[in-house]
């Protein structure tokens, strides 16, 4: 294939994404730099107004206190995203070794079984929790019907139920990667520790997690960055009372009309996801060096 | 345990492969992913009106759903916009699969590969502000041609997927053998590189028909009056409380998705088999 078709086959995608992607970002940081129209959008004055309003609020007479609420917020929600990284890294990289472990066939069909909820709707695979969680959910009726409880339960709206979705939600992510890292490792290496006297708790810690680093770092990656700015869960199973970035954003642009600030906040949030890609990617190369 | 070596193992018993408990958690795994799923199905075929207390099997939400106007012109706009979009996507994406990974390695290659997964790595909902911010501050109001924009998008990284594993399977043998035989780069294309391909053009085209029609956040933000989507406007619905119409309208989408998905991944199969 000639130089110029390679360019002219590539052109379309790359001009379609920098267009209607890159650019908008591009616009997302200039717009937090203005100053918000009551009416949506913004204008002129070029301020440092919505980077201020993250830390100190207005008074009425127009002097700065300096508040916490919004700080709360962004740190409440890398809390949430952490803590579904974690959670889905201790339920998949189990998972992920037993289907390593099976035969091809059996493999292919449990790789099925995990795949595939990542392409239901997300709206809707979080409002089956809805179902299950709510006062008259599947799990306080047949509690009630049991006679265990008098009164339902508060399982929905809480920082569990926002968990529970958002894990519920990742898990496949963070699976899938592992699994991928982990077939390729040579298994006489794990042969090779046991004959030196290695126990299952020495293979998995000396062997099989060096090796399944690069799946992890992927996984926890794909799911942090989402997790991050997810709206769904925090919006159907935390009822909306306690907000997370990606509710505070949505709203700067539906019933705040702050479209500064939320330009603000989106830049903050790609930020930090492209930062702990980079921070994440360098760091997994020291590993692969070390290792 | 290959090999013949009569060595004294240590532990006895010791099969890396069987792990205990790893077979339970795996199976308590699959059913944290499928229970949820299922419970919504069997609601969705409650009969009555108050979700939670069973009374029989029934289809009348599924036919209340069916004659739903509003839900009807929903789906009508997510079906339109999926089709385009799906179009637009699985063009580029076969374009730029094929100068990935059969073109000529040009500088910025490295650059062009990440933009291409950028709107995999992007959070949600800063692509779905971004896009309304672009599209009011330069006013562009298309209708639904907003839509298909911002959904072409995100399903470029997902059709260019298949497409290129399917590439780089192949190799590059049957190209050349079309080239020995002084096939030209458009006939070398349509004769040898287009059929073999075409089963994974085909499974692309449905995932990205799919992300298309699961989209929520993007289509919330960027959708105006008319042009809503059946995703947003069943989110209204739950806004509201859980119905048995919810339940119905889910359950549809569900198995929509399933079946496509299902059928990407036979059409995946084929294609491995034509070799």
């Amino acid at each position: 294939m000639s130089m110029k078709r390679t360019l002219f086959l590539i052109l379309p995608a790359v001009l379609f994404i920098s267009i209607f992607m890159l650019i908008p970002l591009m616009i997302a940081l200039v717009y937090s730099f203005m100053t918000s129209d009551s009416y949506g959008g913004v204008t002129a004055p070029a301020t440092f107004d919505a980077y201020i309003q993250l830390l100190y609020q207005q008074d009425f007479d127009g002097s700065l206190i300096f508040s916490t609420d919004y700080l709360f917020i962004i740190l409440r929600s890398i809390e949430l995203a952490v803590a579904t990284t974690l959670l889905c890294l201790i339920i998949g990289l189990p998972v992920a070794w037993h289907i390593v472990c099976q035969n091809a066939s059996r493999r292919k069909f449990l790789l099925f079984l995990v795949t595939m909820p990542f392409w239901i709707n997300t709206l809707i695979r979080t409002y089956c929790w809805v179902l299950i969680l709510r006062d008259q959910g599947l799990i306080n009726m047949t509690l009630r019907n049991l006679g265990l409880i008098m009164d339902p339960l508060p399982l929905l709206y809480n920082d569990g139920s926002i968990l529970l979705g958002l894990v519920y939600t990742f898990v496949p992510f963070m699976v899938l990667p592992i699994y991928s890292t982990l077939e390729r490792v040579d298994t006489r290496l794990i042969e090779a520790a046991h004959d030196l006297y290695a126990g299952r708790w020495q293979v998995f810690r000396r062997v099989i997690w060096p090796l399944a680093k690069p799946g992890i770092v992927a996984g926890s990656i794909l799911i942090f960055a989402p997790a991050l700015g997810s709206f769904l869960a925090p919006d159907l199973l935390g009822g909306g009372k306690k907000l997370l970035i990606g509710s505070l954003i949505q709203m700067q642009f539906t019933s705040s009309r702050n479209w500064a600030f939320g330009s603000a906040l989106a830049v903050l949030v790609t930020a930090t996801v492209i930062l702990t890609l980079i921070i994440s990617s360098r760091r997994n190369k020291v590993g692969e060096v070390r290792i | 345990m290959s090999g013949g070596t009569p060595v004294q193992r240590p532990i006895q018993g010791f099969d890396w492969r069987k792990t205990p408990g790893l077979g339970v958690a795996t199976w308590v795994f699959l059913a944290f992913l499928y229970m949820p799923l299922f419970v919504l199905v069997v609601y969705s075929f409650n009969a009555n009106n108050l979700v939670t207390i069973w009374t029989g099997f029934s289809l009348r939400w599924f036919v209340k759903v069916l004659h739903n106007p509003d839900i009807r012109d929903a789906a009508i706009n997510s079906l339109v916009i999926a089709v385009v979009a799906t179009i637009l996507s699985t063009l580029l994406a076969t374009a730029a699969a094929l100068a990935l990974e059969r073109g000529r390695n040009f500088r910025g290659f490295g650059t062009v590969n990440g933009l291409i997964s950028l709107p995999l790595v992007v959070p949600e909902v800063v692509v779905a502000i971004t896009t309304l911010i672009f599209f009011s501050s330069i006013g562009l109001n298309l209708g639904l041609g907003n839509l298909i924009i911002a959904h072409t998008v995100f399903c470029i990284p997902f059709a260019v997927l298949p497409i290129r594993a399917r590439l780089k399977d192949m190799g590059g043998a049957y190209e050349e053998a079309g080239r020995d035989l002084y096939a030209d780069e458009w006939r070398l294309f349509r004769r040898v590189t287009l059929p073999l391909i075409a089963p994974a053009i085909g499974a692309g085209g449905i995932l990205a028909f799919v992300t298309s029609l699961d989209d929520f956040l993007i289509s919330l933000m960027v959708s105006g009056p008319g042009t809503t989507t059946l995703p947003v406007y069943v989110y209204g619905m739950m806004r509201l409380g859980v119905t048995p119409e919810v339940n119905a309208i889910s359950t549809l989408l569900l198995v929509l998705s399933v079946s496509l998905v299902v059928l990407a991944l036979l059409l995946g199969r084929r294609a491995r088999s034509r070799d």
